[in-house]
């Protein structure tokens, strides 16, 4: 139990309690959501394993589903990033590769490698999660819209929360 | 044998992933089921605790509203009671009343919303009040100005109300001023309005007609205000009008519920449920 993986478990509830006490308030226009917590599941270590990946993602995602009243639909679409970050990661690796023991965030590679690496897979998210929801493709536009409008809700908050806090969990 | 879990071993990561997935897609459609006890919800003891102290901050932002909604409801509720004593008095005088069953046949408990949606297809509210104060699943939930929705889980100490404004909810409405009955469903887009259908087309609704319930469920009790049409349209070679009914009830500044226990409920389904067995 070293220090790093004791502030990746704390940081682990903060953005929790963050996502389920105050953002799940935060809803524009009726359309637009925000799921911050996805942030912490995309910055995790670049290294870590993908069994351990699925782990936290599910894990994550039964917690939020417990206070958003929707058992099995945030973890779903949490263990579907979580499988697919590993390749993602490996198709848009940076020039030099990555450093061992580093995170995939804004202060590792700049924001425009950011936006390519976690754009898609908050998307792929969000789609996973509404569609689900929505119980299949009955309101297609209206489901893909809430999805792009939350997409950059989602993204415009945790660029935010980069720049505010630069590598904190480096 | 040993090929076999080599093979498992070098893809354990996407054998992990579908057993994941499967087991998640298993809740999702495990809890979609109208109806159930479960223990994964926000009626949950922590869960409920923490969405307490959330709701007491936020309960400040709001006092103002709740306030005056609260003391609206006791003029009304103090007009209806002068209203029905006076009744009382001159029905006294000719007939006894003989089934008391029929007086007390719904009974009231009153809860404070804990957590709230509005903005999801399929919203849930939690309430403060559980098994202690005899809530039941399957119970209607409905507030001063109009229907909430129904008791799905109870714990001890709280419980979770599937919204009116849930794609998989249908109540029965009643159009109070021609008696036409249709369903009350809500699309999923506006919290502020619910489609209401099955209204035949020889009848001529107009915006601004009371939309109630109409008691057939043996739920809700009849006459609780749903809203008022506020859109009427028909296509050429529809049966059905398809009308747009205004909530009575803002469904997001709801602070005070009121739980209708019906003592007749059980009776009225075995009945039912007898007539459908002799006809199959």
């Amino acid at each position: 139990m070293n220090r790093v993986s004791i502030l990746q478990i704390l940081s682990f509830f903060i953005y929790l309690f963050y996502q389920v006490l105050i953002l799940q308030n935060v809803v524009l226009a009726h359309t637009a959501f925000c799921f911050l917590y996805v942030a912490y599941l995309l910055m995790l270590p670049v290294e870590t394993p993908p069994l351990t990946l699925m782990g936290i993602g599910f894990l994550m995602g039964f917690a939020v589903d417990m206070f958003y009243e929707s058992i099995g639909l945030h973890a779903f679409a949490c263990v579907l990033i979580m499988y697919l970050r590993n390749f993602w990661l490996n198709s848009v690796t940076p020039q030099g590769g990555y450093d061992s023991n580093a995170s995939p965030s804004l202060a590792m590679s700049g924001t425009q490698w950011f936006l390519i690496y976690a754009m898609p897979l908050v998307f792929v998210h969000h789609c996973a999660l509404f569609f689900m929801e929505a119980g299949g493709f009955r309101m297609f536009g209206f489901t893909l819209w809430k999805a792009i409008l939350s997409t950059l809700f989602t993204m415009v908050v945790i660029l935010i929360a980069e720049f505010l806090f630069p590598g904190r969990r480096r | 044998m040993e090929r076999l879990f080599i093979f498992l071993y070098q893809y354990r990561a996407f054998f992990t992933f579908l057993v994941l997935e499967l087991f998640c897609a298993w809740l999702v459609v495990e809890n979609n089921q109208y109806q159930g006890a479960k223990f994964y919800n926000s009626s949950n003891t922590v869960v409920a605790s923490l969405n307490n102290v959330s709701q007491n901050i936020r309960d400040y932002f709001l006092l103002r509203d709740v306030n005056t909604s609260l003391a609206e409801e006791n003029a009304q509720l103090r007009k209806q009671l002068e209203h029905d004593n006076q009744r009382l008095q001159i029905l006294d005088d000719t007939v006894a009343i003989k089934d008391s069953v029929l007086i007390t046949r719904f009974d009231f408990v009153s809860a404070k919303v804990v957590n709230n949606q509005v903005d999801r297809f399929k919203n849930f509210i939690t309430l403060d009040k559980g098994n202690d104060a005899g809530l039941e699943p399957g119970m209607a939930v409905i507030s001063s100005s109009g229907v909430v929705g129904k008791v799905k889980a109870v714990s001890s100490h709280y419980s979770v109300v599937t919204s009116l404004l849930n794609i998989d909810v249908m109540v029965s409405g009643l159009l109070k001023r021609t008696g036409h009955f249709g369903s009350i469903q809500w699309s999923g887009k506006d919290p502020d309005r619910i489609n209401f259908m099955y209204i035949p087309r020889h009848v001529k609704p107009v915006v601004g007609d009371t939309v109630v319930t109409s008691g057939y469920s043996a739920v809700f009790p009849e006459g609780v205000m749903i809203g008022t049409v506020d859109e009427v349209s028909l296509r050429d070679e529809a049966l059905w009008y398809e009308l747009k009914v205004k909530l009575s009830q803002d469904f997001r500044k709801l602070a005070f519920v009121t739980i209708v226990k019906s003592q007749m409920k059980h009776e009225q389904d075995s009945i039912e449920q007898v007539v459908k067995e002799m006809e199959e």
